[in-house]
Protein backbone atom coordinates (compact mmCIF):
# COMPACT_ATOMS: atom_id res chain seq x y z
CA UNK A 1 0.00 0.00 0.00
CA UNK A 2 1.11 3.23 -1.23
CA UNK A 3 1.30 6.37 1.61
CA UNK A 4 0.73 9.52 -0.06
CA UNK A 5 2.78 12.21 1.29
CA UNK A 6 2.08 14.75 -1.66
CA UNK A 7 -0.62 17.25 -3.02
CA UNK A 8 -2.06 16.62 -5.95
CA UNK A 9 -0.74 19.61 -7.31
CA UNK A 10 3.00 17.79 -6.09
CA UNK A 11 2.72 15.06 -7.67
CA UNK A 12 1.31 16.57 -10.90
CA UNK A 13 4.42 19.25 -10.86
CA UNK A 14 7.00 16.69 -10.44
CA UNK A 15 5.53 14.43 -12.93
CA UNK A 16 5.57 17.38 -15.50
CA UNK A 17 9.07 18.26 -14.24
CA UNK A 18 10.01 14.76 -15.24
CA UNK A 19 8.16 14.94 -18.78
CA UNK A 20 11.21 17.84 -19.63
CA UNK A 21 14.99 16.93 -20.87
CA UNK A 22 17.91 19.15 -20.28
CA UNK A 23 18.54 21.37 -22.91
CA UNK A 24 15.22 21.70 -24.29
CA UNK A 25 13.58 25.25 -25.14
CA UNK A 26 10.25 25.41 -22.89
CA UNK A 27 7.25 27.66 -23.39
CA UNK A 28 6.24 28.21 -20.08
CA UNK A 29 2.55 29.27 -18.64
CA UNK A 30 2.18 30.54 -15.20
CA UNK A 31 0.84 28.04 -12.55
CA UNK A 32 1.66 24.85 -12.63
CA UNK A 33 3.38 24.63 -16.03
CA UNK A 34 5.75 27.67 -14.12
CA UNK A 35 6.27 25.70 -11.26
CA UNK A 36 7.22 22.19 -13.12
CA UNK A 37 10.07 24.02 -15.83
CA UNK A 38 11.78 25.48 -12.74
CA UNK A 39 11.40 22.07 -11.00
CA UNK A 40 12.97 20.50 -14.14
CA UNK A 41 15.89 22.80 -13.88
CA UNK A 42 16.33 22.42 -10.34
CA UNK A 43 16.67 18.73 -10.78
CA UNK A 44 17.50 17.11 -13.77
CA UNK A 45 17.57 19.90 -16.47
CA UNK A 46 19.68 22.55 -15.34
CA UNK A 47 20.31 23.57 -18.96
CA UNK A 48 16.17 23.91 -19.55
CA UNK A 49 15.61 27.09 -21.43
CA UNK A 50 12.57 29.26 -20.53
CA UNK A 51 10.30 31.63 -22.57
CA UNK A 52 7.74 33.12 -20.93
CA UNK A 53 5.42 34.84 -23.63
CA UNK A 54 6.16 37.96 -22.58
CA UNK A 55 9.05 37.90 -23.87
CA UNK A 56 11.98 36.70 -22.11
CA UNK A 57 14.04 34.38 -23.19
CA UNK A 58 16.57 32.33 -21.27
CA UNK A 59 14.92 33.51 -18.05
CA UNK A 60 16.07 31.43 -14.81
CA UNK A 61 14.11 33.40 -11.94
CA UNK A 62 15.18 32.48 -8.40
CA UNK A 63 11.50 32.73 -7.42
CA UNK A 64 8.31 31.46 -8.91
CA UNK A 65 7.11 34.73 -10.91
CA UNK A 66 2.76 35.40 -10.47
CA UNK A 67 2.69 36.36 -13.76
CA UNK A 68 3.95 35.69 -17.08
CA UNK A 69 5.68 39.47 -17.18
CA UNK A 70 6.80 39.81 -13.44
CA UNK A 71 10.02 41.59 -13.44
CA UNK A 72 12.26 38.57 -11.84
CA UNK A 73 11.84 37.15 -15.25
CA UNK A 74 13.06 40.10 -16.71
CA UNK A 75 16.18 40.55 -14.86
CA UNK A 76 17.55 36.79 -15.03
CA UNK A 77 16.81 36.50 -18.93
CA UNK A 78 19.52 36.29 -22.00
CA UNK A 79 17.21 38.50 -23.62
CA UNK A 80 14.06 40.35 -23.64
CA UNK A 81 12.39 40.67 -26.91
CA UNK A 82 9.25 42.20 -28.31
CA UNK A 83 5.52 39.94 -27.89
CA UNK A 84 5.32 40.10 -32.13
CA UNK A 85 9.18 38.71 -31.97
CA UNK A 86 8.64 35.72 -29.32
CA UNK A 87 5.35 34.86 -31.35
CA UNK A 88 7.07 35.25 -34.73
CA UNK A 89 10.41 34.51 -34.66
CA UNK A 90 10.59 32.37 -31.70
CA UNK A 91 7.23 30.20 -31.67
CA UNK A 92 5.96 30.21 -34.99
CA UNK A 93 9.29 29.59 -36.31
CA UNK A 94 9.67 26.49 -35.15
CA UNK A 95 12.14 26.78 -32.34
CA UNK A 96 10.73 25.70 -29.26
CA UNK A 97 10.86 22.30 -28.20
CA UNK A 98 7.79 21.86 -25.77
CA UNK A 99 4.94 24.08 -24.48
CA UNK A 100 2.76 23.64 -21.63
CA UNK A 101 -0.94 24.35 -21.41
CA UNK A 102 -3.94 24.09 -19.36
CA UNK A 103 -7.21 24.47 -20.05
CA UNK A 104 -11.07 24.46 -18.46
CA UNK A 105 -12.23 21.66 -20.82
CA UNK A 106 -10.16 19.06 -22.74
CA UNK A 107 -11.65 15.99 -25.18
CA UNK A 108 -10.41 12.49 -26.24
CA UNK A 109 -8.52 14.08 -29.04
CA UNK A 110 -6.77 16.19 -26.43
CA UNK A 111 -8.65 19.83 -28.51
CA UNK A 112 -8.43 22.38 -25.55
CA UNK A 113 -10.89 24.84 -24.86
CA UNK A 114 -10.36 27.87 -22.64
CA UNK A 115 -12.70 30.42 -24.41
CA UNK A 116 -16.51 29.47 -23.35
CA UNK A 117 -18.64 26.96 -21.10
CA UNK A 118 -21.48 26.65 -22.99
CA UNK A 119 -22.69 28.34 -26.67
CA UNK A 120 -20.58 30.73 -27.52
CA UNK A 121 -22.67 33.50 -28.19
CA UNK A 122 -24.64 32.75 -24.67
CA UNK A 123 -22.03 31.83 -22.59
CA UNK A 124 -22.41 29.80 -18.89
CA UNK A 125 -19.24 30.62 -17.67
CA UNK A 126 -16.95 33.21 -20.08
CA UNK A 127 -13.05 31.78 -19.41
CA UNK A 128 -10.12 34.15 -20.09
CA UNK A 129 -9.94 33.21 -24.16
CA UNK A 130 -6.89 32.54 -25.81
CA UNK A 131 -3.86 33.97 -25.19
CA UNK A 132 -1.07 31.94 -26.37
CA UNK A 133 -2.42 29.12 -26.73
CA UNK A 134 -3.73 28.51 -30.20
CA UNK A 135 -0.23 28.94 -31.70
CA UNK A 136 1.79 27.09 -28.99
CA UNK A 137 -0.84 24.50 -30.02
CA UNK A 138 -0.08 24.31 -33.18
CA UNK A 139 3.83 25.24 -33.85
CA UNK A 140 5.58 23.86 -30.61
CA UNK A 141 7.30 20.38 -31.61
CA UNK A 142 5.28 18.84 -28.91
CA UNK A 143 2.95 19.86 -26.05
CA UNK A 144 2.04 18.93 -22.44
CA UNK A 145 -1.49 19.43 -21.21
CA UNK A 146 -1.88 20.19 -17.71
CA UNK A 147 -5.08 20.10 -15.68
CA UNK A 148 -7.28 18.61 -12.70
CA UNK A 149 -9.31 15.46 -13.45
CA UNK A 150 -12.90 15.54 -13.44
CA UNK A 151 -15.69 14.27 -15.59
CA UNK A 152 -16.80 17.95 -16.21
CA UNK A 153 -13.43 19.00 -17.53
CA UNK A 154 -12.55 15.69 -19.08
CA UNK A 155 -15.37 15.66 -22.06
CA UNK A 156 -16.18 13.96 -25.31
CA UNK A 157 -16.42 17.45 -26.88
CA UNK A 158 -14.85 20.59 -25.46
CA UNK A 159 -17.93 23.41 -26.03
CA UNK A 160 -15.51 25.04 -27.98
CA UNK A 161 -11.91 24.38 -29.50
CA UNK A 162 -9.63 27.17 -29.09
CA UNK A 163 -6.54 25.20 -29.57
CA UNK A 164 -6.12 22.25 -31.64
CA UNK A 165 -4.82 18.61 -30.13
CA UNK A 166 -5.84 16.08 -32.60
CA UNK A 167 -8.93 17.77 -33.78
CA UNK A 168 -11.30 14.55 -34.85
CA UNK A 169 -8.38 11.65 -35.05
CA UNK A 170 -5.34 10.84 -36.79
CA UNK A 171 -4.02 12.85 -39.61
CA UNK A 172 -6.20 16.11 -38.51
CA UNK A 173 -2.68 17.73 -37.51
CA UNK A 174 -1.12 17.04 -40.93
CA UNK A 175 -4.49 18.12 -42.55
CA UNK A 176 -4.83 21.38 -40.92
CA UNK A 177 -1.04 22.47 -41.46
CA UNK A 178 0.05 22.33 -37.74
CA UNK A 179 3.09 21.50 -37.78
CA UNK A 180 4.01 20.87 -34.29
CA UNK A 181 3.29 17.05 -32.85
CA UNK A 182 0.33 18.24 -30.79
CA UNK A 183 -0.52 17.25 -27.47
CA UNK A 184 1.77 13.95 -26.42
CA UNK A 185 1.13 13.43 -22.79
CA UNK A 186 -1.56 15.07 -20.06
CA UNK A 187 -0.60 14.87 -16.92
CA UNK A 188 -3.23 15.08 -14.21
CA UNK A 189 -3.76 14.61 -10.62
CA UNK A 190 -5.31 11.40 -11.29
CA UNK A 191 -1.94 9.78 -13.60
CA UNK A 192 -1.14 10.03 -17.26
CA UNK A 193 -3.01 10.07 -20.30
CA UNK A 194 -1.38 9.56 -24.06
CA UNK A 195 -2.50 9.78 -27.79
CA UNK A 196 -3.12 6.56 -28.92
CA UNK A 197 -0.51 6.21 -32.16
CA UNK A 198 -3.10 4.69 -34.40
CA UNK A 199 -6.18 6.97 -33.70
CA UNK A 200 -4.60 9.88 -31.76
CA UNK A 201 -7.53 9.51 -28.95
CA UNK A 202 -5.82 10.04 -25.42
CA UNK A 203 -5.94 6.38 -23.69
CA UNK A 204 -4.13 5.93 -19.94
CA UNK A 205 -1.23 5.30 -20.42
CA UNK A 206 -0.08 6.10 -16.43
CA UNK A 207 -1.53 6.18 -13.05
CA UNK A 208 -0.56 7.78 -10.20
CA UNK A 209 0.20 6.12 -6.45
CA UNK A 210 -2.47 5.18 -4.36
CA UNK A 211 -5.12 5.81 -7.56
CA UNK A 212 -6.76 3.34 -9.02
CA UNK A 213 -7.64 2.65 -12.55
CA UNK A 214 -11.38 2.97 -11.97
CA UNK A 215 -11.02 6.40 -9.95
CA UNK A 216 -9.96 8.26 -13.39
CA UNK A 217 -12.75 5.96 -15.35
CA UNK A 218 -15.36 7.97 -13.54
CA UNK A 219 -13.37 11.18 -13.79
CA UNK A 220 -13.18 11.35 -17.22
CA UNK A 221 -16.21 12.27 -19.41
CA UNK A 222 -15.71 9.77 -22.18
CA UNK A 223 -15.04 5.84 -22.54
CA UNK A 224 -11.25 6.19 -21.39
CA UNK A 225 -9.57 3.06 -22.93
CA UNK A 226 -6.46 2.18 -20.79
CA UNK A 227 -3.17 1.21 -22.70
CA UNK A 228 -2.27 -2.69 -22.27
CA UNK A 229 1.20 -1.53 -20.74
CA UNK A 230 -0.44 0.28 -18.02
CA UNK A 231 2.05 1.99 -15.90
CA UNK A 232 2.16 3.41 -12.43
CA UNK A 233 4.14 7.08 -12.19
CA UNK A 234 7.27 6.23 -9.61
CA UNK A 235 6.31 8.18 -6.22
CA UNK A 236 7.92 11.72 -5.86
CA UNK A 237 11.73 11.13 -4.39
CA UNK A 238 12.02 13.46 -1.11
CA UNK A 239 14.77 15.68 -3.45
CA UNK A 240 11.92 16.58 -5.96
CA UNK A 241 9.04 16.79 -2.93
CA UNK A 242 11.82 19.58 -1.24
CA UNK A 243 12.48 21.56 -4.57
CA UNK A 244 8.87 21.76 -5.22
CA UNK A 245 8.47 23.34 -1.80
CA UNK A 246 11.26 25.18 -1.19
CA UNK A 247 9.48 26.73 -4.63
CA UNK A 248 5.84 27.67 -3.57
CA UNK A 249 6.33 27.95 -0.04
CA UNK A 250 4.55 24.36 1.18
CA UNK A 251 6.25 23.03 3.92
CA UNK B 1 3.38 68.24 -25.15
CA UNK B 2 3.31 67.87 -21.64
CA UNK B 3 -0.34 68.17 -20.89
CA UNK B 4 -2.17 67.07 -17.01
CA UNK B 5 -3.23 63.61 -17.66
CA UNK B 6 -7.00 64.98 -17.59
CA UNK B 7 -6.30 67.22 -19.95
CA UNK B 8 -4.60 64.96 -22.36
CA UNK B 9 -7.43 62.40 -22.03
CA UNK B 10 -9.81 65.24 -22.60
CA UNK B 11 -8.13 66.78 -25.84
CA UNK B 12 -7.11 63.03 -26.88
CA UNK B 13 -10.10 60.31 -26.34
CA UNK B 14 -13.50 61.39 -27.69
CA UNK B 15 -17.01 58.88 -27.04
CA UNK B 16 -16.77 56.49 -29.77
CA UNK B 17 -12.97 56.13 -30.12
CA UNK B 18 -11.80 53.02 -30.90
CA UNK B 19 -9.03 53.13 -27.56
CA UNK B 20 -6.06 50.97 -27.22
CA UNK B 21 -4.34 51.34 -23.69
CA UNK B 22 -1.30 48.69 -24.03
CA UNK B 23 0.86 47.01 -21.89
CA UNK B 24 1.96 43.30 -21.08
CA UNK B 25 2.01 43.18 -17.39
CA UNK B 26 4.37 45.69 -17.11
CA UNK B 27 3.47 49.22 -17.48
CA UNK B 28 0.08 49.66 -17.78
CA UNK B 29 -1.22 52.34 -17.93
CA UNK B 30 -3.79 52.39 -15.01
CA UNK B 31 -3.95 55.73 -14.45
CA UNK B 32 -4.89 56.93 -18.02
CA UNK B 33 -7.54 54.20 -17.81
CA UNK B 34 -9.06 55.69 -14.30
CA UNK B 35 -8.63 58.86 -15.80
CA UNK B 36 -11.37 57.67 -18.91
CA UNK B 37 -13.32 56.39 -16.10
CA UNK B 38 -13.77 59.72 -14.52
CA UNK B 39 -14.61 61.60 -17.55
CA UNK B 40 -17.39 59.14 -18.18
CA UNK B 41 -16.27 58.24 -21.69
CA UNK B 42 -18.85 56.04 -23.39
CA UNK B 43 -19.06 53.60 -26.18
CA UNK B 44 -15.32 53.09 -26.54
CA UNK B 45 -14.31 50.10 -28.59
CA UNK B 46 -11.23 48.96 -26.61
CA UNK B 47 -8.30 46.99 -27.80
CA UNK B 48 -5.62 44.97 -25.74
CA UNK B 49 -4.02 41.75 -26.02
CA UNK B 50 -4.08 41.11 -22.11
CA UNK B 51 -7.20 42.90 -20.94
CA UNK B 52 -6.97 42.89 -17.27
CA UNK B 53 -7.78 44.85 -14.19
CA UNK B 54 -8.14 48.41 -15.51
CA UNK B 55 -9.68 46.95 -18.50
CA UNK B 56 -12.43 44.68 -15.83
CA UNK B 57 -13.06 48.72 -14.02
CA UNK B 58 -13.10 50.49 -18.09
CA UNK B 59 -16.41 47.65 -18.92
CA UNK B 60 -17.95 47.67 -15.08
CA UNK B 61 -17.76 51.33 -14.99
CA UNK B 62 -19.48 51.51 -18.48
CA UNK B 63 -17.35 52.83 -20.87
CA UNK B 64 -16.94 50.01 -23.33
CA UNK B 65 -19.21 48.92 -26.46
CA UNK B 66 -16.61 46.63 -27.60
CA UNK B 67 -13.68 44.76 -27.01
CA UNK B 68 -11.10 43.57 -29.18
CA UNK B 69 -8.20 40.79 -27.41
CA UNK B 70 -6.67 37.59 -26.93
CA UNK B 71 -6.62 37.53 -23.24
CA UNK B 72 -8.72 38.59 -20.67
CA UNK B 73 -7.99 37.30 -16.97
CA UNK B 74 -6.55 38.51 -13.96
CA UNK B 75 -3.31 37.41 -14.13
CA UNK B 76 -1.88 34.92 -12.02
CA UNK B 77 -4.92 35.30 -10.04
CA UNK B 78 -7.88 33.72 -12.45
CA UNK B 79 -11.23 35.71 -14.08
CA UNK B 80 -12.28 39.37 -14.50
CA UNK B 81 -15.66 39.48 -13.28
CA UNK B 82 -16.77 42.38 -14.25
CA UNK B 83 -15.91 41.08 -18.14
CA UNK B 84 -17.70 37.94 -17.44
CA UNK B 85 -20.91 39.85 -16.06
CA UNK B 86 -20.84 42.26 -18.76
CA UNK B 87 -20.75 39.17 -21.24
CA UNK B 88 -23.16 37.21 -19.88
CA UNK B 89 -25.86 39.66 -18.37
CA UNK B 90 -24.77 42.46 -20.76
CA UNK B 91 -24.66 44.60 -17.17
CA UNK B 92 -23.98 47.94 -17.19
CA UNK B 93 -24.60 47.84 -20.56
CA UNK B 94 -23.86 45.16 -23.17
CA UNK B 95 -20.51 44.05 -24.40
CA UNK B 96 -19.73 43.04 -27.66
CA UNK B 97 -16.73 40.58 -28.17
CA UNK B 98 -14.08 40.48 -31.19
CA UNK B 99 -11.17 37.87 -30.06
CA UNK B 100 -8.08 36.50 -31.50
CA UNK B 101 -5.02 34.45 -30.28
CA UNK B 102 -2.24 36.94 -28.82
CA UNK B 103 -0.16 35.96 -32.26
CA UNK B 104 -3.05 36.97 -33.95
CA UNK B 105 -2.81 40.17 -32.32
CA UNK B 106 0.56 41.33 -31.90
CA UNK B 107 0.43 40.78 -36.08
CA UNK B 108 -2.32 43.32 -36.45
CA UNK B 109 -0.70 46.21 -34.30
CA UNK B 110 2.37 44.88 -36.69
CA UNK B 111 0.41 45.64 -39.66
CA UNK B 112 -1.15 48.88 -38.11
CA UNK B 113 2.26 49.99 -37.41
CA UNK B 114 3.52 49.29 -41.06
CA UNK B 115 0.87 50.81 -42.98
CA UNK B 116 -0.67 47.60 -44.49
CA UNK B 117 -4.09 46.40 -44.45
CA UNK B 118 -3.47 42.96 -42.87
CA UNK B 119 -1.19 40.67 -41.52
CA UNK B 120 -0.06 36.94 -42.23
CA UNK B 121 0.61 34.55 -39.44
CA UNK B 122 0.90 30.73 -39.31
CA UNK B 123 -2.44 30.33 -36.93
CA UNK B 124 -5.61 29.71 -35.99
CA UNK B 125 -6.33 26.87 -38.01
CA UNK B 126 -8.47 23.69 -37.42
CA UNK B 127 -10.01 26.64 -33.91
CA UNK B 128 -13.36 27.69 -33.64
CA UNK B 129 -11.83 31.30 -33.29
CA UNK B 130 -12.50 31.30 -37.16
CA UNK B 131 -16.04 30.62 -37.25
CA UNK B 132 -16.64 33.16 -34.35
CA UNK B 133 -14.45 36.01 -35.60
CA UNK B 134 -14.87 37.72 -39.14
CA UNK B 135 -11.81 38.91 -38.83
CA UNK B 136 -10.07 35.65 -39.05
CA UNK B 137 -9.41 34.58 -42.85
CA UNK B 138 -6.76 32.89 -44.93
CA UNK B 139 -4.62 33.80 -47.59
CA UNK B 140 -2.39 32.15 -50.31
CA UNK B 141 0.91 32.46 -50.58
CA UNK B 142 1.38 33.69 -54.48
CA UNK B 143 5.20 32.06 -54.28
CA UNK B 144 4.38 28.68 -52.82
CA UNK B 145 1.02 28.12 -52.26
CA UNK B 146 0.80 27.46 -48.67
CA UNK B 147 -2.37 28.91 -47.07
CA UNK B 148 -1.95 30.81 -43.90
CA UNK B 149 -4.34 32.52 -41.71
CA UNK B 150 -4.79 36.76 -42.39
CA UNK B 151 -6.25 39.20 -39.76
CA UNK B 152 -6.76 43.08 -40.30
CA UNK B 153 -4.28 45.62 -39.68
CA UNK B 154 -5.77 47.10 -36.26
CA UNK B 155 -5.22 51.20 -36.03
CA UNK B 156 -6.92 52.47 -33.01
CA UNK B 157 -7.74 56.17 -32.84
CA UNK B 158 -5.79 56.56 -29.75
CA UNK B 159 -3.03 54.27 -28.24
CA UNK B 160 -2.07 54.96 -24.72
CA UNK B 161 1.18 53.62 -22.74
CA UNK B 162 2.76 54.01 -19.66
CA UNK B 163 6.66 54.49 -19.79
CA UNK B 164 9.56 55.37 -17.58
CA UNK B 165 10.70 58.73 -18.68
CA UNK B 166 10.33 61.30 -21.46
CA UNK B 167 12.47 64.19 -22.36
CA UNK B 168 10.97 67.68 -22.50
CA UNK B 169 10.96 67.33 -26.66
CA UNK B 170 8.07 64.43 -26.02
CA UNK B 171 10.71 61.80 -26.76
CA UNK B 172 9.41 58.60 -24.55
CA UNK B 173 12.02 55.92 -23.10
CA UNK B 174 10.72 52.50 -21.96
CA UNK B 175 12.58 49.82 -21.05
CA UNK B 176 11.90 45.82 -19.49
CA UNK B 177 9.35 43.89 -20.85
CA UNK B 178 8.50 45.85 -23.55
CA UNK B 179 5.33 44.35 -25.35
CA UNK B 180 3.97 45.40 -28.26
CA UNK B 181 3.77 49.17 -26.99
CA UNK B 182 6.17 50.45 -30.05
CA UNK B 183 3.55 48.57 -32.79
CA UNK B 184 0.37 49.95 -30.89
CA UNK B 185 1.45 53.53 -30.85
CA UNK B 186 3.23 53.36 -34.45
CA UNK B 187 -0.36 51.80 -35.52
CA UNK B 188 -2.67 54.67 -33.96
CA UNK B 189 -3.65 58.37 -34.93
CA UNK B 190 -3.08 59.76 -31.84
CA UNK B 191 -0.60 58.81 -28.90
CA UNK B 192 -1.02 59.10 -25.03
CA UNK B 193 2.05 58.39 -23.14
CA UNK B 194 2.01 58.73 -19.42
CA UNK B 195 5.18 58.41 -17.87
CA UNK B 196 7.24 58.12 -14.15
CA UNK B 197 9.03 61.11 -14.88
CA UNK B 198 10.60 63.50 -17.38
CA UNK B 199 14.24 64.33 -17.28
CA UNK B 200 16.50 66.69 -19.31
CA UNK B 201 18.14 63.82 -20.90
CA UNK B 202 17.87 60.16 -21.86
CA UNK B 203 20.87 58.10 -20.99
CA UNK B 204 20.54 54.71 -23.01
CA UNK B 205 19.24 51.71 -21.21
CA UNK B 206 19.90 48.09 -22.77
CA UNK B 207 16.78 46.97 -24.65
CA UNK B 208 15.13 50.16 -24.47
CA UNK B 209 12.17 50.85 -26.72
CA UNK B 210 11.93 54.89 -27.98
CA UNK B 211 9.14 56.27 -29.17
CA UNK B 212 10.39 59.54 -31.18
CA UNK B 213 8.58 62.76 -29.87
CA UNK B 214 6.82 63.21 -33.49
CA UNK B 215 4.86 60.44 -33.03
CA UNK B 216 3.56 61.41 -29.48
CA UNK B 217 0.79 63.54 -29.16
CA UNK B 218 1.05 64.21 -25.22
CA UNK B 219 2.96 63.18 -22.50
CA UNK B 220 1.39 63.19 -18.56
CA UNK B 221 3.47 62.74 -15.49
CA UNK B 222 2.00 60.58 -13.50
CA UNK B 223 4.28 59.18 -11.09
CA UNK B 224 2.98 55.37 -10.30
CA UNK B 225 0.64 55.74 -13.09
CA UNK B 226 1.20 51.97 -13.75
CA UNK B 227 0.50 50.64 -10.23
CA UNK B 228 -0.52 48.05 -9.50
CA UNK B 229 1.42 46.68 -12.25
CA UNK B 230 5.17 47.76 -12.09
CA UNK B 231 7.70 50.03 -13.90
CA UNK B 232 11.14 48.64 -14.01
CA UNK B 233 13.63 50.33 -12.16
CA UNK B 234 10.67 52.59 -10.20
CA UNK B 235 8.58 49.99 -8.79
CA UNK B 236 7.45 46.83 -8.13
CA UNK B 237 3.82 44.65 -8.92
CA UNK B 238 1.77 44.96 -6.04
CA UNK B 239 0.73 41.41 -6.65
CA UNK B 240 -1.86 41.69 -3.77
CA UNK B 241 -3.56 44.10 -5.38
CA UNK B 242 -4.41 41.89 -7.88
CA UNK B 243 -5.67 38.99 -5.56
CA UNK B 244 -7.55 42.01 -3.77
CA UNK B 245 -9.41 42.95 -7.16
CA UNK B 246 -10.84 39.30 -7.19
CA UNK B 247 -12.79 40.18 -4.66
CA UNK B 248 -13.88 43.49 -5.81
CA UNK B 249 -14.57 42.58 -9.05
CA UNK B 250 -16.95 39.37 -7.86
CA UNK B 251 -19.17 41.49 -6.54
CA UNK B 252 -21.56 44.38 -8.35
CA UNK B 253 -21.88 46.37 -4.66
CA UNK B 254 -18.37 46.15 -4.16
CA UNK B 255 -17.42 47.31 -7.38
CA UNK B 256 -19.57 50.01 -7.24
CA UNK B 257 -18.32 51.06 -3.82
CA UNK B 258 -14.73 51.13 -5.46
CA UNK B 259 -16.16 53.29 -8.55
CA UNK B 260 -17.83 55.57 -6.43
CA UNK B 261 -14.31 55.97 -4.70
CA UNK B 262 -12.85 56.61 -7.61
CA UNK B 263 -14.69 59.06 -9.21
CA UNK B 264 -14.65 60.97 -6.26
CA UNK B 265 -11.14 61.85 -6.22
CA UNK B 266 -9.10 64.62 -7.22
CA UNK B 267 -8.11 64.96 -10.73
CA UNK B 268 -11.99 64.43 -11.94
CA UNK B 269 -13.27 67.41 -13.61
CA UNK B 270 -16.44 67.78 -12.50
CA UNK B 271 -17.64 69.58 -15.04
CA UNK B 272 -17.78 66.72 -17.18
CA UNK B 273 -17.54 63.45 -15.26
CA UNK B 274 -20.44 65.04 -12.51
CA UNK B 275 -22.68 64.69 -15.48
CA UNK B 276 -21.66 61.75 -17.02
CA UNK B 277 -20.51 59.29 -13.76
CA UNK B 278 -21.69 56.14 -14.94
CA UNK B 279 -23.98 54.83 -11.93
CA UNK B 280 -24.13 50.80 -12.75
CA UNK B 281 -25.93 50.57 -9.22
CA UNK B 282 -28.52 52.21 -10.67
CA UNK B 283 -29.21 49.60 -13.40
CA UNK B 284 -28.63 46.58 -10.92
CA UNK B 285 -31.37 43.98 -10.92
Amino acid sequence: MTTVTWTSDEIMTVTAARSLEDGMSCFVGIGLPSTAANVARRTHAPGLWMIYESGTLGTVPHHLPLSIGDGILTDTADTVVSVPEVFNYWLQAGRIDVGFLGAAQLDRYANINTTVIGDYEDPKVRLPGAGGAPEIAASCREVIVIMRHSSRAFVDRVDFVTSVGHGRGKGDRERLGLRGAGPTRVITDLGVLEPDPETSELVLTGVHPGVEVEQVVEATGWDLRIADDLVRTPAPTDGELSVVRSLTGAR
Amino acid sequence: MVLPLDEAVRTLIRDGDTVALEGFTHLIPVAAGHEIIRQGLRDLTLVRMTPDIVYDQLIGAGCARKLVFSWGGNPGVGSLHRFRDAVTHSWPVPLEVEEHSHAGMANRYVAGASGLPFAILRGYSGTDLVGSNPNISTVTCPFTGQEVAAVPAVNPDVTVVHAQRADHDGNVQLWGITGIQKEAALAAERVLVTVEEVVDTLEPVPGQVLLPGRVVDAVSVVPGGAAPSYAHGYYERDNSAYKEWDRIGRDREAFTSWLDELTATPGARPERSGETTPDPAGSTS
